[in-house]
């Protein structure tokens, strides 16, 4: 990525270096870095490459994930079926490629949409303060009380009846609670400052103050959050499809393929370790877009970005207060009870 | 911790109390409207009368036919006044069964918690201190991977492994049915410990490891520490007596928290490797229709995951001089 700072005579240099920074945008900039970062490019190579496998090679293959090869039951990969068959005959690529698509599509819409939640929640907690901010923080500690595992199996498979997307809607809505404390708390320190304080005084709307002048300026926490939540809503629908409360029959993603292939996972581990190869390098690949991102829109201290680095679904640079922190730990933690 | 503090704890408190009877509430109005304990019964062959069916349902408290609201009433003025749980849809005591459950997982978390925890930290200390040297460049992409890696896919790995090895490690169970006296069951027991803990262990000591490297990259950049090595300390005595335990202190609220979260169980781990514990419960009390374990399980972890915020935040304020004051 070096010829991206191009070599210039060492007499042109100062000026033309001037006129550089001069003109790139903050998002110039931001993408720059992103581009320097070596691992989240492999990251989204390969998350390229997985999407255009798993929507464009069906297309291309001679089984679908719904044909029955009855000339090979359960056989192990070889020229016609490249990832082999599971017990019914059934091409185990189309059968891996169909479920990285659904998997690809739930990580792809509901990481994104768990954080407009939490962006609008935690922005509304903070603009408004009083009586909305007790309500929705009040709100907030509810959802991380109720155990979001049993709810969520409780309710998945009964909306068996809709599509997938009431699903992903229900992942979502028990994923935000974090990053809204954590916007929450910067909006809290946003909306004193005086260009709200303007917006607000020549009676702008309080809804256009939070899409025009406070979210945007949370919005690299709120990007990396976004890619951060792929992964997270994408193992947690992983886990539930594992246990059969996921996504339901006749649909198929990689947590109901991994369940189906692990009572064969030690004699015919084709069944089982494609499907979960997949889910792997798309978890890793989100990861280390994620932590690209990070790295591109902090170019603050070192330390800041480290912390941040840490570990998953993490605060932004601007930490809380130190009890805001113990409940962040806290709930981290909480993650921890789905091992 | 004077006056003050006394009463922003009672407070909060009195607001946890509220949180758990209105989760446990709601949990119980869920599960009873769309779980059908009914269907365990008219499954068996032959089939029970059905108005048998309904008295045996009646007397757990289960039967459709009486209203949701005077079943939840039941429910929780038991709860409340007798500290009784109700029947399984079996008829076996919920409260007992909890407790059975409590203590297997307890047994199979304590051990990955304390190990994984310890070695977390210190894992996640020394890659602070060799930042992007390769071994920290090598535990970080072990540790994305790891954390990419979904539970199931972590245990059935280690089985699969096992069973190409010859199956040098039995693991299915708490120990082997067929052991005959207090010492062998004890080694198959240990024996059975084997592959859950691993499992645990990979996943707690790459996310205490992640977490630790952190707050301990942010206290080596710390001005106390070049003041520490300014008066004369050397670099490993300045980083082990004033660094370390700084940056472990952010670390223990989410230890305590993990401890006091070891009686909910390990739901994908007991459910793989055949322990009935209480993560396991969470997924067979949904499977087996049976509501009364539901409510149970919803009590318990909602109780528990507040005790542990509270307690995690007293370690914290203990620890911390400037929450302190």
């Amino acid at each position: 990525m070096t010829q991206l700072v191009p070599d210039v005579p060492a007499d042109v240099l100062p000026e033309e270096k001037q006129k550089k920074t001069r003109t790139l945008s903050r998002g110039a900039l931001v993408r720059r870095r992103f581009r320097r970062n070596r691992l989240a490019m492999v990251g989204v190579g390969i998350l390229a490459v997985l999407l255009v496998g798993a929507y464009v090679l069906p297309y291309f293959l001679k089984f679908s994930y719904t044909d029955n090869d009855w000339n090979a039951l359960g056989t192990a990969p070889d020229a016609t079926h490249w990832f082999g068959t599971n017990h019914p005959g059934v091409d185990m690529l189309a059968l891996t490629m169909r479920g990285l698509q659904k998997s690809l599509v739930i990580g792809l819409i509901g990481g994104p949409l768990t954080t407009l939640i939490a962006a609008l929640v935690g922005a509304s907690a903070g603009y408004f303060g009083g009586w909305i901010d007790r309500i929705l923080m009040w709100v907030l500690e509810l959802m991380l009380v109720v155990p979001s595992f049993l709810l969520l199996a409780l309710i998945a498979p009964r909306l068996a009846g809709g599509t997938w997307l009431y699903f992903v809607v229900l992942l979502s809505a028990f994923g935000w609670m974090i990053t809204a404390r954590v916007v929450r708390s910067m909006t809290q320190t946003l909306k004193d400052r005086e260009y709200v304080l303007a917006a607000r005084y020549m009676g702008v709307n309080p809804l256009v103050i939070i899409f025009r002048h406070i979210l945007p300026n949370v919005a690299s926490i709120l990007i990396v959050d976004a890619t951060i939540q792929v992964g997270a809503v994408v193992l947690s629908e992983s886990g539930l499809s594992y246990f059969g409360f996921g996504i339901q029959a006749p649909d198929i993603s990689l947590g109901t393929l991994i369940a189906d292939g692990q009572p064969d996972a030690t004699t015919s581990p084709w069944m089982f370790f494609f499907p979960a190869g997949f889910l792997v390098l798309m978890g890793l690949c989100v990861a280390f877009i994620g932590d690209g991102l990070r790295d591109a829109f902090d170019p603050t201290a070192a330390g800041a970005k480290a912390v941040v680095k840490s570990i998953k679904r993490a605060k932004g640079p601007i930490a809380g207060s130190p009890a805001q922190d113990v409940v962040s730990n806290t709930a981290r933690a909480e993650e921890g009870l789905a091992s | 911790m004077g006056r003050g503090m006394g009463r922003f704890l009672l407070r909060r408190a009195v607001n946890y109390v509220i949180l758990v009877f209105i989760a446990a509430s709601f949990t119980y109005f869920l599960a009873s409207s769309y779980l059908e304990p009914i269907v365990n019964f008219l499954s068996k062959h032959p089939q029970p009368p059905l108005s048998s069916i309904h008295n045996i349902l009646r007397s757990r408290n289960l039967d459709p036919n009486t209203p949701l609201v005077q079943r939840y009433w039941t429910w929780i003025t038991n709860i409340l006044f007798h500290g009784n749980f109700g029947q399984t849809f079996d008829g076996n005591s919920v409260n007992s069964e909890m407790g059975r459950r409590i203590f297997v997982s307890t047994e199979l978390l304590l051990v990955a918690t304390l190990v994984s925890t310890v070695s977390g930290v210190a894992w996640g200390a020394w890659n602070a201190l060799r930042q992007y040297r390769p071994s920290d460049r090598i535990s970080t992409v072990v540790s994305y991977l790891l954390l990419a890696t979904p539970t199931p896919v972590i245990a059935i790995s280690l089985e699969t492994v096992d069973q190409w090895m010859g199956v040098p490690v039995q693991y299915t169970g708490m120990y082997d049915p067929g052991a005959q006296g207090t010492w062998s069951v004890i080694t198959s027991n240990m024996q059975h410990l084997i592959l859950p803990t691993i499992t645990l262990f990979l996943i707690q000591a790459t996310l205490f490891s992640r977490y630790q490297r952190g707050t301990m990259l942010d206290v080596l950049g710390s001005d106390f520490l070049r003041t520490a090595r300014a008066k004369g300390l050397t670099r490993r005595q300045a980083v082990l007596k004033h660094g370390l335990r700084t940056a472990v202190i952010p670390v223990m609220p989410l230890l305590v928290y993990n401890i006091v979260l070891l009686f909910t169980g390990a739901t994908f781990t007991e459910k793989i490797f055949g322990w009935h514990g209480m993560g396991e419960w969470l997924v067979d009390s949904i499977t087996q229709n049976d509501v009364n374990a539901v409510g149970a399980i919803a009590v318990f972890t909602a109780v528990l995951v507040l005790i542990a915020g509270l307690l995690s935040d007293l370690v914290y304020a203990a620890l911390d001089p400037r929450v302190r004051s």
